[in-house]
């Protein structure tokens, strides 16, 4: 090296991302050897986002993001928690006045690179769960842009310790360095190895010492395990050239945080020339980068991403508590117990707390670490449960912290992508609100159509859908639009599930899903994935839907649930995309109406009863439906269920029209739906009336059966002017109510009858009058038609609609005289 | 009450007899710090629950099939003075993990009490001889001790069994036993005092609703432990099998040679509705009231058995289980005829090669 001899040595701090042991460690470090400058592994293109670090409204967990310019999906995140020793470190320097620089390889490189050496990855694709292709150990996050919304590992991910942690380290050739260290102290895990050497050291002796001692074991590691990958090689190059560099600026010492990994590679000396060398020719992308907002449990590696860190809230609490950390972890468990109604005492948190350090010490463990706190919470505080231990660990171990950026802070990719499919899609903000109206068949309007679903979802109400002016089209959509100045806030919130519109949507929207408190949630937001177009987080919202419907004892939510879930089907059906997961999971839901229903309907008041009498009509319509989209070729549904979907739907209502001991509102709706389907002979139904209305049946329950039958929406009256044996019935019952019940019955019988249309009401006053005093008019019977009606089809009058249905159906003369003849019988009464 | 001396024709010998040799070469070879009056260390006494082997090449038996953390979190409550409370269903292990326990601690694992409904306080506290007590007046020769007291005065492990059968103003003489380490004798104006090395082992079933749950206060004493049924269907396949075996022979009932695949069938529906989850992980289902033990798994198939046997062609088929799963799910008429319907026509319905069951137990049900 050159200027070696007026240049003290720099302080090379190795650190494992996010571990709180390294960032007090780092902090003391940096305390004692007060450096002339602070080196950071990171990208530099973000230096100048440094100062933002301080700002009064950042609060980690925070990311930098970088991606390549216009397109959001190929990026990469280096996350940094409140522990992180890159961000102890950061705000060390800031606080101090010292400059800060990061030393990584360029964004600009890597997030080239990564697209280069992996021909296969499609920018914006779901990114894969390993994180870093090469990963694992050794590769620095830089490489491999994760894809999408799939956050990476971070900068830690260099080798050092936490490659080891990564499933992708097993993936790599390589072997874990830390596997090697850990198993070489005699420990199964490596990351609790690492935990009880480096992490739960509390600090007294040589601030520096801890990371000699572990540059010193990554230098055995390093020469044991043979080469480092060339992407490492590359960056080490380029971190060594910015570090000659800063010492040649700064002078004095320098001090330098990156993973533990590289610390070998950048005490070695080799010749500027040689890195440059190693830096030549490297591709570059166009890259924008910016702090965007993160959670602890993005952090954690329960988030599906694959790599990150266990416990990011025992961390922050390992970091956090000046002292007796288990004792301090036991009061918040307890506290949060008590809070969700647990008893749980302060002899518990005692108890708890001896528990913990025997455990440790027979474990043979310096301090109680994660696993012994919560096996001593299972045994003291939750009677040995795991049911509260899940709430602890998912407040508590992971837990809710969500990170906060200063509005300073440069646009979030999803913003820009946002802007870059408002362009696309010639859609302008605009405060003042405007209506608009889609036609979906088009592109351009789908696409519009999809992204304000999108942003719906993501709670960014750019647009509310109208209720469609052109009626009933499945083809139209009608949106108002007005945008208002906070919805960029929530953009900028939105920023954390993602960075394009659909990624985060798609996050949002699994989310969501596994949150839903009510049946009914799931399968509204199960039909806002299709209005959205988010294929991807259907799985999820169908799992999540299966579980609480098979979970879900009360039929009335099955009921509820069904019709969305069949209209999504139906919905689906109509845009062309593949339903055959919705359609099977609405068959199932439809099954456990089937066999749930008929107890579901005993015991009820009629409150109840009414609003079952409801459920029942909806999933009546829902069951037809759902057959009806079944039968169609194209659908992919199982051909041994769909079938009889109808017939034991109908087996069902039959034995809900002939079981004596339920509702009789909801006996009478049954009957009504059976002899509408043409399942149940008019005969069986006037005997079903007759047993009802019969004097063994308190006059109150057969009104509420004159009612279900009826209807309320005033289509039975049609029925009682055609069949005269079941007016009869009805008018002999009636006569037949003794006077007191008959002011009991009155009201309900009145709501019934008064919906119907006034000409309906008026026939049947005629023919009831006509019935009861014999002699004059018609009469009813010579030819079997009721009175007031003809003997036959009157072909004349029944050709005079044929025009009119002509234009309906829109089919050619032929086809509609075949079929008018009739259905067009029943329509013309009058 | 116990006798001493090791009886070597014994139906079944104590755990610290039938394994003397494994424990006394784990005292040799056990170089750890004991707690007072132990006979091992925390340490060894997990290896004998979990198994291995010594240095000097004994092998020691695994006692316990099961998750490590379960043992470690057990013998250290041990190790401080929390009482351990076992839970789990019926024929998870508990009276035979604390049996060891006990015989691994303090070498005797005798000093039992067995709780039932008629449990009197004197199992806990102490009787006395009363033709002594007529003859000399209250003495301490006249007093009767209990396990517990015994173990208290001695420094041993005591044993509770079925704890929650146990009426509750009896269990909560425990509570002066097990917080203040003393039981008083008023009559005599003395008490015995615990001494270290005592503590004391409960089990209970905590799917048994209704039986005398602890007292808070009680509950409070002790830490608790779970023991988890067999975790995978092909181990629970294998003591299902075994133990119907062993049962089936006892009743002399002819073998059955294709019975194991009937077996699988029963401990899959047990263990997809006791887990509220199908096999393949793919469909949550209700979980009925019933425990749906491995047990009565096994008194599923015996009675499926002895069906065959005697009144079918002496193979297990489906039909000969169905109406003991039926007896064996539906506890509640109301509540669990609905899952089990559920059941059979979201999941057995469709499943290939199920047919002739599904329609057994639809005949069942009708």
């Amino acid at each position: 090296m050159t200027g070696t001899a007026a240049v003290p040595e720099p302080v090379l701090l190795g650190v494992r991302h996010h571990g709180p042991g390294s960032a007090r460690a780092v902090r003391a470090a940096l305390d004692r050897c007060r450096p002339t400058a602070v080196l950071i592994e990171g990208p530099p293109e973000a230096d100048a986002l440094i100062p933002l670090a301080t700002d009064q409204h950042m609060r980690p967990p925070v990311a930098l993001l970088a991606h390549v310019a216009g397109e959001p999906g190929r990026a990469a995140f280096w996350p940094f928690a409140e522990f992180s020793p890159e961000w102890v470190a950061l705000r060390w320097a800031l606080a101090h006045g010292v400059p800060v620089r990061f030393i990584d390889l360029p964004a600009a490189h890597t997030l080239a690179l990564g697209v280069g050496d992996e021909p296969g990855r499609v920018p914006g694709s779901i990114p894969r769960a390993g994180i870093d292709p090469g990963a694992g150990t050794g590769t620095g996050e830089g490489i491999t842009p994760g894809a999408g919304d799939e956050p990476r590992r971070g900068p830690e991910s260099d080798a050092g310790p936490e490659g080891a942690l990564g499933p992708a380290g097993a993936a790599h050739p390589r072997t874990d360095p830390l596997a090697v260290l850990a198993g070489a102290a005699g420990y199964d895990d490596p990351e609790v190895w690492w935990e009880d050497v480096v992490e739960h050291r509390r600090g007294e002796g040589d601030a520096l010492a801890p990371f000699e001692v572990v540059a010193e074991a990554m230098g055995e590691l390093r020469s044991a395990l043979g080469e480092e990958r060339d992407t490492d090689a590359i960056r080490e190059a380029h971190m060594r050239l910015r570090l000659r560099e800063a010492r040649r600026e700064f002078g004095g010492v320098v001090a330098v945080v990156c993973g533990a990994w590289h610390v070998p590679a950048l005490a070695e000396r080799r010749t500027v020339a040689a890195d440059r060398q190693a830096l030549k020719g490297l591709p570059k992308a166009k890259v924008e980068i910016g702090w965007v907002p993160w959670t602890h449990r993005r952090l954690s590696r329960h988030s599906g991403y694959g790599a990150g860190i266990a416990s990011p809230g025992w961390y922050g609490h390992l970091f956090r508590s000046p002292d007796r950390p288990v004792e301090r972890w036991m009061t918040d468990v307890a506290r949060l117990l008590r809070a969700e109604g647990q008893p749980v005492s302060s002899a518990h948190v005692i108890e708890a707390v001896r528990l913990a350090e025997t455990l440790a010490a027979m474990r043979g463990r310096p301090l109680a670490g994660l696993a012994e706190t919560v096996d001593a919470i299972r045994a003291v505080m939750c009677d040995g449960s795991d049911v509260p231990l899940a709430l602890v660990r998912d407040r508590l171990v992971v837990g809710d912290v969500l990170g906060e950026v200063p509005d300073a802070a440069p646009a979030s990719p999803l913003q820009r992508d946002l802007d870059r499919q408002r362009r696309t899609l010639r859609l302008k903000p605009e405060a003042a609100a405007r209506d608009c109206e889609f036609d979906l068949r088009k592109d351009t309007d789908a696409a519009r159509s999809r992204l304000l679903h999108r942003l719906r979802l993501l709670g960014v109400d750019w647009g509310e859908p109208l209720p469609s002016r052109g009626g009933l089209g499945t083809f139209r959509e009608s949106w108002r639009l007005c945008w208002e100045p906070e919805l960029s806030v929530r953009i900028a919130e939105a920023g954390a599930w993602g960075t394009t519109v659909e990624g985060a949507a798609t996050a949002k929207a699994e989310s969501l899903a596994r949150e839903a408190a009510t049946l009914a949630g799931i399968t509204g937001l199960a039909e806002r994935c299709l209005l959205a177009g988010l294929p991807d987080a259907l799985p999820v919202v169908m799992r999540a839907l299966a579980d609480r419907a098979a979970l879900d004892s009360d039929v009335g939510h099955l009921a509820q649930a069904l019709p969305a879930l069949v209209r999504s089907v139906r919905y689906g059906d109509v845009r062309r995309t593949d339903t055959a997961a919705l359609a099977e999971v609405a068959a199932g839901l439809a099954e456990r109406v089937f066999v749930g229903l008929p107890a579901a309907c005993a015991g009820l008041d009629t409150d109840a009863a009414t609003e079952m009498r409801g459920h029942v009509d909806a999933v009546h319509q829902a069951v037809a439906l759902l057959a009806g989209t079944a039968d169609e070729p194209a659908a992919v549904t199982g051909p041994a269920t769909t079938p009889g979907l109808r017939d034991r739907w109908a087996a069902v209502l039959k034995v809900l029209a002939e079981r004596d001991a339920l509702p009789g509102g909801i006996r009478g709706r049954a009957t009504r739906l059976l002899l509408d389907d043409g399942r149940l002979p008019h005969e069986r139904a006037a005997r079903l009336m007759g047993l009802v209305l019969s004097a063994g049946t308190p006059p109150a329950e057969a009104a509420a059966w004159i009612e279900g039958f009826l209807g309320t929406g005033g289509s039975g009256g049609m029925l009682l002017v055609h069949d005269e044996r079941l007016l009869a019935l009805v008018d002999g019952w009636l006569t037949a109510v003794p006077p007191d019940a008959f002011t009991g019955v009155l009201p309900l019988l009145r709501r019934t009858f008064s919906a119907f249309e006034p000409g309906v009401r008026r026939t049947l006053g005629d023919r009831v009058r006509r019935h009861n005093t014999p002699g004059p008019g018609p009469d009813p019977s010579p030819h079997g038609a009721p009175a007031g009606f003809g003997p036959a089809l009157d072909p004349r009058r029944a050709a005079a609609v044929l025009p009119t249905m002509r234009l309906l159906l829109g089919t050619g003369p032929e086809a509609v005289t075949t079929e008018a003849g009739p259905t067009g019988t029943g329509g013309e009464p009058v | 009450m116990t006798v001493p001396g090791i009886q070597t024709d014994a139906l079944r010998p104590h755990a610290e007899d039938a394994f003397a040799h494994e424990l006394k070469a784990l005292a040799a070879a056990d170089d750890r710090p004991r707690p007072e009056r132990w006979r091992l260390s925390p340490w060894a006494v997990a290896m004998y629950l979990l198994g291995g082997t010594l240095p000097d090449g004994t092998v020691i038996t695994p006692k316990y099939v099961g998750p490590r953390r379960i043992v470690e979190v057990a013998v250290t409550t041990l190790a401080t003075d929390r009482a351990l409370l076992l839970l789990g269903v019926p024929g998870t292990a508990k009276t035979w993990v604390s049996e060891h326990l006990a015989a691994a601690v303090s070498g005797d694992s005798t000093l039992l009490v067995q709780g039932t409904a008629g449990t009197p306080e004197e199992a806990i506290r102490y009787g006395w001889n009363y033709a002594r007590l007529l003859a000399e007046g209250p003495s301490r020769d006249a007093l009767v001790p209990s396990p517990v007291m015994r173990a208290m005065a001695e420094g041993m492990t005591a044993r509770v069994e079925e704890l929650t059968r146990i009426p509750a103003d009896v269990q909560d003489t425990l509570i002066t036993v097990l917080s203040e380490k003393t039981l008083p004798v008023p009559e005599l104006g003395q008490e015995v005092q615990a001494v270290r090395g005592f503590n004391l082992i409960a089990t209970a079933n905590d799917r048994d609703r209704g039986v005398n749950e602890l007292s808070s206060a009680l509950r409070r004493r002790f830490n608790t432990v779970v023991l988890p049924l067999p975790a995978t269907a092909e181990d629970e396949v294998g003591i299902v099998a075994r133990r119907v075996d062993q049962i089936g022979r006892s009743l002399d009932l002819p073998a059955t040679p294709d019975g194991i695949d009937e077996i699988r069938r029963v401990v899959t529906v047990f263990r997809e509705l006791r887990d509220g989850v199908t096999a393949d992980g793919r469909t949550r289902l209700k979980s009925p009231s019933g425990t749906l033990s491995t047990a009565e798994a096994i008194s599923v198939v015996t009675g499926g058995l002895a069906l065959a046997a005697h009144f079918g062609d002496g193979v297990l088929r489906a039909g000969d289980v169905a109406a003991g799963i039926l007896g064996a799910v539906v506890r509640d008429p109301a509540a669990d005829r609905v899952i089990w319907q559920e059941y059979l026509e979201t999941v057995v319905r469709e499943r290939d090669g199920w047919k002739d069951f599904y329609r057994a137990c639809r005949e069942v049900a009708a």
